[in-house]
């Protein structure tokens, strides 16, 4: 057991990673010399050459483009994306390509590409730099979405997501990179399938569920409403396509109110998924409708503005206020 | 200027049918009397392929085909350059290539007849399956090929586009990490003159081979319609991939004598005369006349071509109508390697609600 910060648990999960498969080999900008800007891949081309640790030219749709090619030779690239905002000039070769060509070839071709991406806010970026795009892969078939949330997680999930024969996007919250936490190098990985939610804080009045950045938000909303006298159950959903729906359901017949934290916009949102899918299963559980606390259907502010857009902890202690039917400031609208 | 002859413009074999010399005699020195007329052969086999599937398109039993006409040449001078360790990515037009790589006929037609989303098993005959999205096998061409010299091998990857995909980012961007990391790739650009309606000139104001020069690339111009033409600048080109020189960019300047596809109806936007002036170039015409010169076109030849292409023609037509049908739950299969609870779930609903019309007699409402 050791104590490591979130960006250099990856880093190590990625070390491991490539030891253990000479096939993995690692694609983006300026990942080599200078370990990628978050340094996550640092020291990485130095131990493993410029072939295993490639120095892209700065074009998103190549990186993933060569990905594919390379997959097609039994390779698994693991891409980087350097921001969230500059995944979009890839997107048609992730969603019209590395998503469906296990599909299109009727198994014969696997396309076993993790593409990982730092996401969100909260570090007073510029445009392009904060976002959080994970619904959109969401919504793709032939895809599974990873969110992860601490080190420990991140060191065993970056292996198993390379380890995968499908296309894996992997969201790093960025904003956690500097977090330190232990991390058991030893860990068995099989203990870490890709699609399993953990309850993180277990409780029996509300089911609160947050994914990445939020997940410490989330905790920390937990801990302010057991002062309360609130027993508020967290999960870090860690998988969102698939979500994990045998521990979301779980947990709601247990609490009977749901609320679903996320920074991304709320319209077409991974909160709208859990929330319809959750009244779909379990609505006689339920004693409210679900709850949404969630970034605005905004454009991703300017620094300055980001605190407005981005839950903190009271807008989450708000929106718990809400599915208790409790009385506040939204208690008079109807829905979210 | 863009021209569609002229110095510039690669011609081992001219339209009249007779033997141009050139620097590039060498590279298909080797072609002797029966290798040209199993050139002849083959391109006229994929000619009736392509009125064979376009017959079966207009009797319902294709949804679609994109037919090659006019692109024999191009597609089998290039295609017979290739070792079976080459690896090829196509476009959707590139059913000679196919031919030559050994695809099954059945399979070319699967796709068009909407009864798989593909044909063929990539690795059984190296050529990965037609790519629709513009462009985007270019740059997986380029990252196979990247990984082969990973892994120190001799084998080269061809990108086949038209010319509507040299606008494209990712031609242009495969093209960069092409140059950057000296992949062993040959992009092979069969420009027809229309991308749909778009004409070439609306893609490019100068010769498209011009382009990849500026990416460090070098390239070559051909006459398209010229078979020999076709094989040498593609062997010339796969021995430089081979050899450690990196990627070739091929221009072949040919005509689509036919629709984009049996949905297009190019009367709407080709001048008559065009086509008129392209048939005077037919790529399988010249072979022929080159050919009767040298008396190698004699009854038995024709004859035994001519069976050959019946029996091609039998064979896909067979396996088109005979084609079995998909069964029920086949939409779910392959999205993902590994199971994947929700998409399971989706599953078992549909069976039980097929299981619900054979528990009531069968019939849906």
């Amino acid at each position: 057991m050791s104590t490591m910060t979130f960006g250099r648990a990856i880093n190590t999960g990625l070390r491991k990673a490539m030891e253990h498969d000479s096939k993995v080999v690692l694609i983006g900008e300026d990942i080599g010399k200078l370990g990628g800007v978050f340094r996550i891949t640092d020291e990485l081309q130095k131990d493993f050459g410029a072939h295993r640790v490639i120095d892209a030219p700065l074009a998103e749709s190549a990186i993933l483009g060569t990905a594919v090619g390379m997959a097609y030779r039994g390779y698994r690239p693991v891409c980087e994306i350097q921001f969230d905002g500059f995944i979009y000039p890839a997107f048609n070769q992730i969603v019209s390509q590395v998503a469906k060509l296990h599909y299109r070839t009727q198994g014969r071709v696997k396309m076993p590409l993790t593409i990982r991406v730092p996401f969100g806010g909260g570090i007073g970026a510029a445009e392009h730099h904060s976002e959080s795009p994970e619904a959109y892969f969401m919504h793709t078939s032939g895809l599974r979405v990873i969110s992860v949330s601490n080190p420990q997680d991140a060191f065993a999930m970056i292996q198993q997501a390379i380890a995968c024969d499908d296309p894996v996007l992997f969201f790093e919250p960025k904003r956690r990179y500097h977090v330190k936490g232990e991390v058991d190098e030893e860990v068995d990985l099989a203990s870490f399938p890709l699609e399993q939610a953990r309850v993180e804080i277990p409780g029996d009045d509300v089911t609160l569920v947050a994914y990445g950045a939020l997940v410490q938000l989330a905790k920390d909303a937990a801990l302010a409403a057991r002062e309360e006298g609130l027993s508020v159950e967290v999960i870090d959903l860690r998988s969102l396509s698939p979500l994990d729906f045998a521990t979301l359901e779980a947990s709601v017949r247990k609490t009977g109110r749901l609320v679903i934290t996320h920074e991304a916009a709320m319209t077409g949102g991974l909160g709208a998924e859990v929330a319809a899918s959750i009244t779909e299963r379990c609505f006689y559980h339920l004693e409210h409708a679900p709850v949404r606390v969630t970034g605005f259907d905004i454009p991703y502010p300017p620094a300055k503005m980001e605190h407005h857009h981005l839950p903190d902890l009271d807008r989450i202690l708000d929106g718990v206020d809400r599915a208790l039917g409790r009385t506040n400031s939204l208690s008079d609208l109807e829905g979210n | 200027m863009r021209s569609v002859s002229g110095e510039n413009l690669v011609q081992l074999l001219t339209p009249e049918g007779t033997r141009a010399a050139g620097p590039y005699d060498e590279w298909v020195a080797d072609i002797d009397g029966a290798r040209l007329q199993g050139l002849y052969e083959d391109m006229v086999v994929v000619r009736r392929v392509d009125q064979e599937a376009t017959a079966l398109q207009r009797q319902g039993e294709l949804a679609l085909w994109p037919p090659l006409l006019g692109q024999e040449a191009a597609q089998i001078g290039s295609g017979r350059a290739l070792r079976k360790d080459d690896f090829v990515f196509s476009s959707y037009r590139e059913n000679g290539v196919a031919y030559c790589r050994g695809a099954d006929y059945t399979d070319m037609i699967r796709v068009w007849r909407g009864n798989a989303p593909s044909g063929w098993d990539p690795y059984e005959i190296n050529m990965a399956t037609p790519q629709v999205i513009i462009g985007a096998q270019a740059l997986h061409a380029t990252g196979y090929a990247m990984a082969t010299k990973f892994d120190g091998a001799d084998s080269v990857a061809v990108a086949y586009f038209g010319d509507g995909a040299t606008s494209q980012g990712d031609v242009n961007e495969a093209m960069v990490f092409a140059a950057s990391f000296q992949a062993p790739v040959v992009f092979f650009c069969q420009n027809n003159q229309w991308a749909i309606s778009e004409p070439v000139t609306l893609q490019a104001q100068r010769d498209i081979a011009d382009r990849a020069p500026g990416f460090g690339i070098p390239s070559v111009r051909v006459d398209g319609n010229d078979v020999l033409g076709c094989m040498a600048v593609t062997r010339e080109a796969l021995d430089r991939a081979r050899s450690g020189g990196g990627p070739s960019f091929i221009e072949a300047v040919t005509y689509r004598m036919g629709p984009h596809t049996t949905a297009d109806d190019p009367t709407r936007y080709r001048d008559p005369n065009e086509l008129e002036d392209w048939k005077g170039r037919d790529p399988i015409d010249r072979l022929a006349k080159l050919l009767e010169a040298e008396g190698l076109l004699a009854g038995d030849f024709t004859d035994r071509v001519n069976a050959k292409a019946d029996e091609v023609a039998g064979l896909l037509r067979h396996g088109c109508v005979t084609l079995p049908e998909p069964g029920e739950l086949d939409v779910f299969n392959n999205v993902y390697t590994t199971p994947h609870p929700v998409l399971e779930r989706q599953r078992e609903h549909y069976s039980r609600y097929l299981a619900s019309f054979e528990a009531a007699g069968g019939g849906k409402r």
